[in-house]
């Protein structure tokens, strides 16, 4: 091609990616560089930020609730994101099935993901009310313990992964799109060679959507990480703040991080907390990475 | 499918055992969808329930008797049609928003060549992955320093700039569209834009439209950015009305759970109609 017209293409090209270009650079790279500016200042939105080092990343270390508010975020994450997967996973084989309605029942099971946030978080706070709500009735209608859910420091957690797993719909379809992809005849060969439904689960169906399972871990991992809303909205107050739960057990980093920038005016804080969980996040994604050379297989078919 | 349950009389057990299979299958299927959906129910009867139905151990899931008064109350003590038209306005902004912008870019990323757009593509791809924690303070500020807080302004404007998983789910689909029909134009001497608007636009319909619910969804169940950005009640929408509704009524559960139906009616509705839309959206993302 000529000089002058991949110029022209050049200039093209950038005239429609404009909306993006000039987007990027003011909703995305200036608040990048910002917020890495703030970190090491300390700035409370009506001064001028002053200079103070690593300050904040040393604050941290001795920050109790800190500390508590990452415990607190990876045990959800370590609870919820393997949970959301086998759920996922088993729920798509289930709307698989060749049943007549299929279609409704898979709109059914979608539903909750689009259902405003904060309407779902209310109407947990319902079902999971020790007295009247119908969490634990069902639990006592099958004999099992009820406990006191979001008034317990040792329940209030899995609570917000049980109310997570409501909206796991959008997972579940998303395994079934790549279930449909799998070619029938490699689960009929299997089955005339006597395989039975879990050695071909284990050996024609995992492995056939390994990639698709790297890909929902991570996306799985990510949201919980970052977990706010629901446990914002469960622990919400009279005075429309946050608590936290008793004793701060639902307290999550992104909770936590929200209530220093724009509770306690902690800008700088809260900026140097936004850097810690995309280090963690970038340190647990790239492990998960190293690991799935293990156990993702690349296009077997 | 053979309507195995009709199978003529006398054909033998394994016809009998194939029937149970069958039965079993729609029980199985039928009891997870049911999971899903009592919440919804609860949230409905509890919606028609007097206090004495509501505060009832062990609870019932239709009421006693059914009343209209907790939607009477929700409308005296929260402007629900004031929230919902908020909610709806700012909603539908963000749709031409993002019909105006994403096809722009995703056509500059799948149809024009042009040195750089597979380096603008990843750099699509990574602003997916960034934590939104690390641009809010800043964003914050530089609307605050618009004097644009309190305003629709920080909820609508950045979707005029392309949503970047709406960019790449266009991308996608403008990838499978033949070269053909925009190559004939171009040798006939249409303009590039002429070409976008009379050719390309048409043809991503479908992906337009998937966006579109997409992104009405999306700002409509928003919950963060209204509680960053609106403080004002007369601007509230319904998520930040619902917040603050919650905080200052001692948590009347009927009333609540009856604006709970009011706000999840639109949602649902766009979700009936574009319900295919979805989830063809949702698999474009994760596969190609």
């Amino acid at each position: 091609m000529p000089r002058t017209d991949r110029r022209r293409e050049l200039l093209k090209g950038l005239a429609f990616a404009s909306p993006f270009l000039i987007g990027f650079a003011v909703f995305i790279a200036y608040p990048i560089l910002a917020s890495f500016r703030y970190s090491f200042t300390d700035f409370n939105l009506f001064q001028e930020p002053t200079a103070v080092g690593l300050d904040n990343y040393a604050h941290m270390l001795s920050d109790d609730r800190f500390w508590r508010s990452l415990g607190n975020t990876l045990y959800l994450t370590a609870l919820g994101v393997p949970l959301t997967i086998v759920i996922a996973l088993a729920g798509a084989h289930v709307l698989n099935l060749p049943v007549r309605g299929q279609p409704l029942f898979r709109a059914l099971v979608y539903l909750p993901t689009i259902v405003p946030v904060v309407v779902g978080g209310y109407l947990w706070r319902w079902l999971l009310n020790a007295q009247y709500g119908f969490v634990n009735h069902l639990l006592e209608l099958l004999r099992l313990p009820a406990p006191l859910w979001l008034e317990s420091p040792d329940w209030s957690r899995p609570a917000i992964v049980l109310m997570s797993l409501w909206t796991v719909g959008g997972t579940t379809i998303i395994y079934l799109a790549a279930l449909k992809e799998i070619p029938k005849d490699l689960h009929e060969a299997a089955a005339i060679d006597g395989a039975g439904a879990w050695r071909r689960f284990r050996h024609i169906t995992w492995p056939t959507l390994s990639p698709i399972t790297l890909f929902q871990v991570i996306v799985t991992l990510i949201s919980f990480l970052q977990i706010f809303t629901q446990p914002y909205l469960l622990t919400q107050t009279r005075l429309n703040e946050s608590s936290g739960g008793p004793d701060d057990s639902m307290l999550s980093y992104s909770m936590y991080l929200f209530q220093n920038a724009f509770v306690f005016l902690k800008m700088g804080y809260a900026s140097a907390m936004a850097w810690v969980m995309f280090l963690i996040t970038l340190v647990i994604t790239a492990l998960l990475l190293a690991s799935s050379r293990r156990w993702v297989h690349y296009g077997s078919r | 499918m053979a309507p195995v349950d009709r199978a003529a009389p006398g054909t033998g057990l394994r016809e009998a055992g194939r029937a149970g299979r069958w039965a079993l299958r729609r029980v199985v299927v039928l009891g997870l969808a049911l999971l899903f959906v009592f919440p919804f129910l609860v949230m409905l009867t509890t919606a028609f329930k007097l206090p004495d139905d509501i505060f009832h151990a062990p609870p019932r899931l239709l009421p006693s008797s059914w009343t209209w008064d907790n939607f009477t109350q929700a409308f005296q003590q929260m402007p629900v049609w004031r929230y919902l038209g908020n909610t709806l306005f700012v909603s539908a902004a963000t749709v031409v928003g993002t019909l105006i912008a994403c096809p722009l870019v995703a056509y500059s990323l799948s149809k024009l060549r042009w040195r750089g757009r597979s380096a603008l593509l990843a750099v699509v791809l990574a602003t997916m992955m960034l934590p939104p924690q690390i641009t809010m303070i800043p964003v914050y500020l530089l609307w605050n320093a618009l004097h644009a807080g309190n305003t629709y302004w920080p909820l609508i404007t950045p979707a005029f700039f392309g949503t970047p998983f709406l960019i790449f789910m266009i991308r996608q689909f403008l990838m499978s569209v033949p070269d053909e029909l925009i190559a004939a134009a171009r040798l006939d001497g249409a303009s590039e834009l002429r070409i976008y608007l009379s050719i390309v636009l048409p043809l991503a319909r479908p992906a337009l439209v998937t966006s579109a619910v997409f992104q009405f969804v999306w700002t409509w169940t928003d919950f963060l950015n209204p509680l960053i950005y609106l403080n004002d009640s007369e601007k509230y929408t319904l998520s930040i009305g619902l917040y603050a509704f919650f905080g200052e009524h001692d948590i009347a559960w009927g009333p609540l759970m009856a604006a709970c139906v009011m706000f999840t009616m639109p949602a649902l509705l766009i979700f009936i109609f574009g319900q295919r839309y979805f989830v063809g959206g949702i698999s474009a993302g994760a596969f190609k």
